[in-house]
């Protein structure tokens, strides 16, 4: 009897641990400054979705006409490395960056998806990740001379353009494999070198064999940055660009040039932005609906159900506590629908200890001593217990397996609400009951198991 | 053995409801959100004073979108409903409502991601469904006598129809009056009714075996009665449970769940119903004909 005295009692003081620290580390992380890395408790902070947070969220279609079957997973995992690098750069924390394969659900079409929590300006974020840096190799123009275009706009200012000196090769970025930093051996000049891929490396090669002798310029952003010129043909798809640059000038530009390259064209098709002050209602009213849920339950377990209600209600505080130790470390990023899951699980975790309740209760009506009731009423509870969760998770999986996050959020605090809430209606609710060892049967202990407006007694009949 | 003895009222009953609901969705129709058929929403606020809704309208008629929907929202916002634009057109849009006004929230699904939402839905639901009555037939599979264990898994699915139609009816009438329209989270509503109904009628089921085989009473038809009346309590008491937490996240909660909460608590509540008066009822009537 000791043993399942001190068990519980462990079980409880576990419980108040895992309490205790869902509190401590929501504290710690509260008070912790934006700009300090976590460290300790605040590593642990709840994870919040982007409806909660505020934030955005862009899906992006991959255009991969021009890539063969085969290289469409790799293509893919560039371009995710390439976006999320870039995503990096500017600083967003913790974003998401997804490949959303093709598959019947989505008729065959490669996705990306980003999520940017706390970038709440879309125009902004569609800007940071198109950004591709537009590289040029221009050659001479061979008609320089050609006469000045003279136009008058609408305010009567005349503009002059001149011809270009340079005109359009066809050999862009497009082609780059990728950009390396070097330094010159004799002046230690930095130097960016660049690799191009195969069809990049013929169409270099073709440039430098027609222009010997000419120049051949580097155009970034649409400005030259480099003109050498060509002194003979170049094979193998190598070429430099010495702009006279400063060491850290030309890190970013092998930066940019390599985040640059997207390995296949992107064309944003759906945008999602909620503002902070939404999330931030949201979240507020999501944990009050569950407080008060949690409240009332409390209150009706305790009054229908007294003593094993009141021990219910311990093991359901336990369960909560677990649940949001649970949701800190796996880490469950909760969205509306997730903490609305999380608020029906504690309703399902309810019912398992009311299945439990009502069979001990006809089994004390079958004329058995409150001990021999108890064990009985879990045992026969179990099947029923299991059959009735087995629908709720056979559920949650499919909705998990093939949600879109918004779903997937709430299958997943459901699925874990309903896993954890088997083992803490079964296993604590018991050990509670067992440990108090009534043997005897009199007044008081009938009143304590009784139910509603009954006592056990009066249920004897 | 009361609900056995009047089993044809109650099944009336469930039937009327069922006419009622489909009613409903005919009478107020089913408006599929931008989540399945695409286009853009925006929630915008202004910070000093909200302009009439005739000088927004005419503010974006120059922008060429389409058909644009605008309705009031709270005492200094609208919300905006327009096809699904580019991000240059959501500037423009924002560029049209005035420096005064900010962009709370901001969605445009385009039409591909819509299909393919609607596609997981359907599929979904199917493997649910399935799963559900593969689960229903393996788990009774030994109590084949005196009604054949598929016969459970049919009732059941016959009962899901009659909770799944109920709340849809409820949704329709609701989405006349909140402007609600079909979204994600409906279908995770349809769907988690699905598995809340059949737990709660596998739970009867449940005792309606055991009380076979421990074969007390002499007809099937008392069998099933008496298990109602052990069960009913405990359904009773554990979907009220439910219904309380669900009402909690529809006043409490935040917005966004708020019509979900609903459909849930309609689906939890009819869910109960559906498993003591119509699960057991048909199952006695499906066995007294045969003979």
């Amino acid at each position: 009897m000791w043993k399942t005295r001190i068990t519980a009692l462990l079980i409880l003081a576990l419980g108040f641990g895992i309490g205790f620290f869902v509190y401590k580390s929501e504290l710690a992380h509260r008070k912790l400054s934006p700009d300090k890395a976590p460290t300790g408790l605040a590593k642990y902070p709840f994870k919040l979705g982007l409806d909660l947070y505020g934030g955005t969220h862009l899906v992006y279609n991959a255009d991969i006409s021009d890539v063969a079957p085969t290289e469409v997973a790799d293509s893919m995992n560039a371009l995710r490395d390439v976006i999320e690098r870039r995503v990096n750069i500017f600083g967003v924390s913790e974003p998401i960056v997804q490949v959303q394969n093709g598959g019947f659900s989505n008729a065959g079409e490669e996705r990306l998806i980003v999520d940017l929590p706390g970038v709440t300006d879309v125009s902004k974020a569609v800007e940071m990740i198109g950004q591709t840096p537009v590289l040029e190799f221009k050659t001479e123009n061979p008609n320089p001379n050609a006469p000045q275009k003279a136009v008058v706009d609408k305010d009567g200012k005349v503009n002059i353009t001149a011809p270009d000196p340079y005109v359009s090769t066809g050999l862009t970025g497009r082609y780059l494999e990728k950009a390396i930093l070097e330094f010159d051996q004799t002046t230690g000049e930095p130097i960016v070198s660049l690799q191009f891929n195969a069809e990049g490396s013929t169409l270099f090669e073709k440039i430098t064999r027609e222009n010997i002798g000419k120049s051949v310029a580097i155009y970034l952003d649409g400005q030259p940055i480099s003109i050498p010129t060509v002194n003979e043909a170049i094979t193998g798809g190598k070429a430099q660009i010495s702009g006279n640059f400063k060491p850290q000038e030309a890190k970013t530009l092998v930066g940019r040039l390599n985040s640059g390259a997207l390995p296949v064209p992107i064309n944003l098709i759906s945008t999602q932005t909620i503002g902070p002050s939404l999330g931030a209602q949201a979240t507020e009213a999501g944990v009050k609906a569950a407080l008060i849920g949690f409240l009332a339950i409390a209150l009706f377990l305790v009054i229908w159900y007294r003593l094993p209600g009141l021990l219910a209600v311990i093991a359901l505080s336990i369960y909560v506590a677990t649940m949001l130790a649970l949701f800190k470390f796996i880490p469950v990023t909760l969205t509306a629908a997730g903490i609305a899951g999380f608020i029906i699980s504690i309703g399902i975790a309810v019912d398992a200890n009311v299945l439990i309740f009502e069979r001990i209760k006809e089994e004390l009506r079958g004329g058995r001593t409150i001990a021999e009731s108890t064990k009985n009423g879990f045992s026969r509870a179990w099947l029923s217990i299991r059959d009735s969760n087995s629908s709720s998770i056979i559920t949650a999986l499919i909705l998990f397996w093939f949600g879109t996050p918004l779903i997937q959020g709430f299958a997943l605090t459901f699925l874990l609400g309903v896993l954890v809430s088997m083992i803490s209606a079964i296993s604590i609710t018991r050990l509670f009951l067992s440990t108090l060892n009534i043997t005897r049967t009199s007044n008081v202990t009938n009143f304590l198991f009784g139910s509603g407006f009954s006592s056990a007694k009066a249920q004897q009949k | 053995m009361f609900v056995i003895k009047h089993k044809k009222i109650f099944v009336a009953i469930s039937i009327v409801l069922v006419i009622l609901s489909l009613g409903s969705i005919g009478y107020f129709g089913l408006k599929l959100g931008i989540d399945f058929k695409g286009g853009s929403l925006s929630e915008i606020e202004y910070k000093t004073a909200r302009p009439e809704q005739n000088v927004i309208d005419k503010a974006l008629a120059s922008l060429s979108l389409g058909e644009i929907i605008i309705q009031p929202t709270g005492d200094m916002g609208y919300s905006i409903k327009t096809r699904a634009v580019t991000e240059a057109e959501r500037a423009s849009i924002m560029i049209a409502l005035g420096a005064d006004a900010t962009e709370k929230s901001f969605t445009s699904i385009g039409p591909s991601v819509g299909a393919e939402l609607v596609r997981k839905s359907i599929l979904s639901f199917i493997l649910v469904s399935l799963g559900i009555i593969f689960f229903i037939a393996f788990s009774f599979r030994k109590v084949s006598k005196p009604v054949s264990s598929w016969k459970y898994g049919f009732i059941a699915i016959i009962t899901l129809i009659h909770d799944i139609l109920i709340p849809v009816g409820v949704f329709a009438a609701l989405s006349h009056s909140y402007g609600t329209e079909i979204d994600t989270l409906f279908v995770v509503a349809i769907l988690t009714v699905l598995g809340l109904s059949v737990s709660d009628t596998i739970v009867v089921f449940d005792r309606i075996r055991e009380n076979i085989r421990v074969g007390h009473w002499k007809t099937f038809e008392e069998t099933v009665g008496k298990s109602l009346e052990q069960v009913y309590t405990r359904s009773i008491t554990t979907s009220s449970t439910v219904i309380i937490v669900l009402l909690c996240l529809v006043f409490f909660g935040p917005k966004s769940t708020k019509v979900f909460a609903m459909m849930l608590t309609a689906g939890m509540f009819f869910g109960t119903y559906s498993s003591i008066f119509l699960a057991s009822p048909l199952l006695v009537m499906f066995n007294t004909k045969k003979k």
